[in-house]
């Protein structure tokens, strides 16, 4: 079984939620941000994010805009963030899922890509500018390979467009908090509840809600409607300046605790 | 052939929807605002009255016989698009766009600009019709493009600087994305080109269509046929793909698109996204891009700001499988002579990004010969460039 859809099934039978946490891999360089990931693992990340940096990120703001330019400075590319995913396979059963813009993994071509991520211990992937209906292409060879194919929806996917995407989606769904691009904000919004309580009578997958989500008060809050919290920017900007490890506590201990 | 995108706006495997699921939504709508705009009688006649009394159309069809002499063949047809008001084609998108976010109740418009040209056309149609305007441009672009800078301002526009990246018009467009999302649901993202994800493509050559359908009149009235050749500088391809649509099922007419070669395509300083790129996604669409072997976009150069960006739209990608139009480039100095050579012969000063497709007709005229007649879309004028050209002089001549 898939180690995601695992991971849901143990939380939801324990009745506990998920921390999930997003890093941008090889920021500042491969080896720094191998460090990075395995204190984020060890200190309490159910779900890892491992984001593949790119040039253009459209749906970023600016700390996951400037990681993404350090990683690419560094010279980082696809293949050692796969090479990194199966160093951290060995020793850790995370589920791991790669977070990406579409061109990086085109380039890389579709069908080499998931042969090579699920060889590498990815479970699943998530592709920002890649919508359902451009998504076929993908979704094949992904299915073949046994990787899930990880949906987003956002404030302003109708309740039927969201019961249409979700119809074929698996593992998780990724409720965006808000209208908006990723980055830290300074109160969760105010409708999460009555957002992800709608978006609970479109599907039966568990829930994580992200975007904006900075410290254990919001992520506590994140999890009293939703099934797990998702983290990003936070944890980028935690990184560089050596607090990373005690943010993904202070996270876990929220969520876990709820 | 068929010239329209399928339902999802895909032109042969090009174009999409490559976008940020919060996006999904808005650009469904505006896809379906659009559809009933364009049918809608009323809404056309509005188009095009203000196209003719506002913007100025139809732009006259001008037979250069000075410039037709010195290149020594193929009678020269200039499309003055650079007569249009504010100077360049693309007013008559811009309109277009206003129009229908004002249709659907939007009070702000926003766009992105390299030339400044869009901004400006942006910014105007905002004046006109009462509504706020943010343009996002780069900082390199603001500093070679400082007289539309301060026409925006005055225009009440508010301007954006981009640091990110080459600070170029790809860095504006991604930024312009970003605050797009932001703000979905009271605004209306103006796109510039025939690039970003559907229905822009063809929504924007729509708009632009009419340089096409004028062209055709003009020309047939002047000459009693078609010309043998339609040039066009393709940036985004907005111009191009205009001037273009009244001439695709005439498949006797060569149609040829220019783009920017910059330092030239060897030394891979360039724009020439059909020309030395690949398949690649990027601001929503399927289309060539200049990137890297790991699919990093790559940085373009041209002296002209409006040509200086590593995509282009997505229908220009299947024009060029398909061979229908046939795509070279040109380098800086190709369309820095050719816009000395416009200003002195007829006293017309080209924009940069015209002057790629004006050095394209001197190597075109020769081959075919007295007889032809080719067509060569003035997209702009170069009032905004000669700060630019001074500086890119002076600098190039101490090398
Ligand atoms: C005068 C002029 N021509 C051409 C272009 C290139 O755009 P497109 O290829 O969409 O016509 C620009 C863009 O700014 C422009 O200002």
């Amino acid at each position: 079984m898939n180690r995601i859809i695992k991971t849901f099934q143990t939380l939801r039978t324990q009745g506990r939620k998920a921390l999930i946490g997003y890093l941008t891999v090889g920021d500042p360089d491969l080896k720094t941000s191998e460090r990075n990931i395995r204190a984020a693992l060890v200190n309490g990340l159910d779900i890892l994010e491992l984001g593949v940096p790119f040039s253009d990120p459209t749906a970023d703001g600016p700390a996951i805009q400037a990681a993404g330019q350090r990683a690419l400075v560094s010279g980082v590319n696809l293949k050692q963030i796969l090479a990194l995913a199966a160093r951290l396979r060995r020793s850790f059963k995370t589920p791991m899922i790669l977070f990406s813009y579409a061109n990086p993994l085109f380039r890389y071509g579709y069908d080499a890509l998931c042969r090579d991520a699920a060889r590498a211990g990815i479970d699943g992937l998530l592709v920002v500018d890649l919508p359902f209906e451009e998504s076929a292409e993908l979704r094949a060879p992904m299915k073949r390979h046994g990787l899930l194919f990880i949906q987003l929806i956002a404030p302003t996917t109708s309740p039927e467009r969201a019961r249409r995407l979700l119809a074929e989606a698996d593992g998780f769904v990724y409720y965006i908090l808000v209208k908006g691009v990723t980055g830290k904000r300074d109160r969760l919004v105010a409708d999460a509840k009555k957002q992800i309580s709608q978006l609970r009578t479109c599907t039966d997958l568990p829930i994580a809600a992200g975007f904006g989500i900075s410290d254990g008060a919001q992520a506590r809050e994140a999890v009293r409607h939703a099934d797990a919290a998702v983290v990003g920017s936070a944890l980028v900007e935690a990184a560089r300046k050596g607090r990373l490890a005690a943010l993904v506590r202070e996270l876990a201990t929220a969520v876990h605790g709820a | 052939m068929k010239h329209e995108p399928d339902a999802r706006g895909h032109f042969g495997p090009y174009g999409g929807r490559y976008v940020a699921e919060t996006l999904m939504p808005a650009l469904i709508e505006l896809e379906q605002a659009y559809r009933e705009a364009v049918k809608d009688p009323v809404f056309n006649k509005l188009f095009y009255a203000i196209l003719r009394d506002y913007v100025g159309r139809p732009s006259p069809l001008y037979l250069a016989e000075r410039l037709t002499k010195a290149y020594g063949g193929a009678r020269l047809y200039l499309k003055r698009e650079d007569l249009n008001h504010t100077g360049a084609h693309k007013i008559n998108n811009t309109i277009g766009q206003a129009l229908l976010a004002r249709r659907m109740g939007k009070t702000r418009l926003m766009a992105e600009t390299g030339a400044g040209q869009h901004g400006v056309a942006t910014a105007t149609a905002a004046a006109l019709f009462g509504m706020e305007c943010e343009v996002f441009m780069g900082d390199e672009d603001i500093r070679r493009q400082a007289p539309n800078v301060q026409r925006m301002q005055f225009l009440g526009a508010k301007i954006h600087p981009v640091h990110s990246g080459t600070a170029t018009l790809k860095d504006a467009m991604s930024e312009a994305m970003r605050a797009w999302v932001a703000r979905v649901d009271d605004t209306f993202y103006v796109i510039g080109s025939v690039a970003g994800p559907h229905p822009y493509p063809s929504m924007v050559r729509t708009f632009q269509s009419v340089i096409g359908t004028e062209t055709r009149a003009q020309i047939l009235e002047k000459t009693g046929r078609l010309p043998d050749m339609v040039i066009a500088c393709v940036g985004g391809g907005s111009n191009a793909a205009g001037i273009f649509s009244a001439f695709l099922n005439e498949t006797r007419v060569r149609l040829v698109g220019v783009e920017a070669a910059g330092f030239g395509i060897r030394t891979g300083k360039h724009a020439a996204s059909i020309g030395a790129g690949r398949i690649g996604i990027l601001h929503g669409s399927k289309s060539y891009l200049l990137q890297d072997s790991d699919g990093q976009v790559q940085n373009a150069h041209s002296v002209s700001a409006g040509l200086d960006y590593p995509g282009v739209g997505p229908q220009h990608a299947h024009w060029a499988d398909t061979a229908r139009v046939e795509y070279c480039s040109i380098t800086d100095v190709e369309a820095l002579r050719a816009f000395d050579e416009l200003t002195r012969l007829e006293g017309i000063l080209p924009a940069l990004e015209s002057s790629h497709a004006l050095a394209e007709a001197k190597k075109r005229a020769r081959v075919l010969g007295r007889k032809a007649a080719i067509v060569i879309n003035l997209s702009g004028r170069g009032d905004k460039d000669l700060d630019n050209i001074v500086s890119y002089k002076q600098k190039h001549r101490k090398h």
